[in-house]
């Protein structure tokens, strides 16, 4: 246990020094997401009170599709310089990559979805009336996404149409979670009655279910 | 001691047999060269040994662990230098020695202090160090993958056309490694076209060709 715990910190620390050195984060990853923020403003042409309606959707249609581009940069960080023979060969579990890959996202998205709840607030004149629900709510939808996104990212990083594979094969099966967080933030923020916590409860299954199969399928995925 | 013993080996990829009953043994403190044209077989041989692909028929052994049930154990024994260095380009040359010594299983102290020796006996120029690997030159991509493998201290080395994209001084440095591993008791397998140059390291060749490893009677 001792030795996955090592590992695991290891990838996941690695994955993330990566990021902020490389600042494709910052400098690509949130003004994308800011700029889906506003052109949705702009395509809905509509007044702030639309707006507020559809932010929970607006919000996490942002945050997957700022994923895709997260998914695809760690991807790479293991396939540009083959490093993940190296790490293969040092004897990693996969296991141990698998989740400190998914941790090094989930950190990301952590990240993008604070500076998206500024956007929508900012932009969109949202008001956050639960924000325990807020934050349990985007916390556990950012570990969901982030668990399918490496697992899926794992089954496209062998292909050479990896770049426009890869949303066609996640999307789908993140569609679940984006009704059920849609449905989570629209209570949030009380836009609807909805019981954001019964959706949070789904989503909190989903994303065990996820890092389950998860931690199993990923070693087979690395050695194909 | 043998350090490798095939006896048949076949590697499929798909359903093209990449390797077709390869007979093979290697024994320690060898240096081995393997000569070949371009898709003759001879990555799919070392990544073989590596235990990095499955041996489809035949028998093999790796320094005395099976091939087809102890690949972990082969692979925490050996190092492999691929077409590519192995290294994020994004951290610099000493973070990813340190990395890669970490990843090994060492602790943080014991990782750094291979590292800087893995660095020092590898020639990585200081003022290098805090660059990112996307800045070094080949030649100090090569040195800096080579330290990265070293902190493990491997028995087997796998190297996959070491020499190729170097000036004369990175050739010379790797020839000199090379000795060295194999000074201190390592085997060495080179994989390269340079026939020359892996002739005047080791008095055994042998040549792979459609999947086939024969050896060079001439040598």
């Amino acid at each position: 246990m001792k030795q996955f715990m090592h590992d695991l910190l290891l990838v996941a620390k690695k994955d993330l020094r990566i990021e902020i050195r490389s600042r494709v984060i910052i400098n690509q990853v949130v003004p994308f997401a800011i700029l889906v923020l506003v052109l949705f403003g702009f395509a809905l042409d509509a007044d702030q009170k639309t707006l507020r309606t559809f932010s929970p959707g607006l919000f996490w249609i942002a945050v997957l599709l700022s994923l895709l581009l997260a998914i695809q940069r760690s991807v790479s960080l293991e396939t540009v310089n083959d490093s993940l023979t190296g790490l293969k060969l040092a004897g990693l579990s996969p296991v141990a990559i698998f989740f400190g890959k998914s941790i090094a996202i989930f950190t990301q998205i952590v990240f993008l979805e604070l500076l998206l709840t500024g956007g929508i607030i900012i932009f969109y004149g949202s008001v956050i009336e639960d924000p325990a629900l807020w934050v349990v709510a985007g916390l556990v939808t950012a570990l969901a996404v982030s668990v399918t996104g490496t697992l899926y990212g794992a089954l496209a990083s062998g292909l050479e149409v990896r770049e426009t594979l890869l949303p066609i094969l996640l999307l789908p099966v993140l569609a679940p979670v984006l009704i059920g967080a849609t449905k989570a933030y629209s209570g949030a923020l009380g836009e609807t009655v909805s019981n954001g916590w019964q959706w949070t409860g789904l989503l909190s299954l989903f994303a065990l279910i996820a890092a389950t199969l998860g931690s199993l399928a990923y070693g087979v995925l690395v050695e194909e | 001691m043998n350090v490798i013993e095939l006896r048949g080996a076949m590697v499929f990829l798909g359903r093209f047999p990449a390797l077709a009953g390869v007979n093979l043994t290697v024994e320690s403190g060898e240096i081995v060269a393997l000569q070949g044209a371009n898709g003759a077989g001879k990555t799919t041989l070392l990544k073989l040994c590596a235990g990095l692909l499955p041996l489809g028929s035949g028998s093999g052994k790796v320094l005395g662990h099976d091939l087809f049930t102890e690949q972990q154990s082969i692979r925490r024994s050996v190092a492999m230098l691929g077409h590519t260095s192995g290294l994020y380009e994004d951290l610099t040359a000493r973070e990813n020695v340190i990395f890669w010594a970490q990843a090994s299983g060492l602790d943080k102290a014991t990782a750094h202090e291979r590292a800087e020796n893995a660095i020092r006996r590898m020639g990585v120029e200081e003022r290098l160090l805090s660059l990112p690997v996307s800045r070094l030159s080949a030649g100090q991509k090569r040195r800096t993958s080579l330290a990265s493998l070293t902190v493990r201290r491997p028995e087997l080395w796998l190297l996959d056309e070491p020499h190729s994209g170097l000036d004369q001084d990175g050739r010379e440095a790797i020839d000199s490694f090379i000795k060295e591993v194999v000074g201190v008791g390592g085997t060495v397998i080179i994989a390269s076209h340079e026939l020359d140059r892996v002739s005047s390291l080791s008095p055994r060749v042998i040549t792979v060709a459609g999947g086939i490893a024969l050896e060079n009677e001439d040598q």
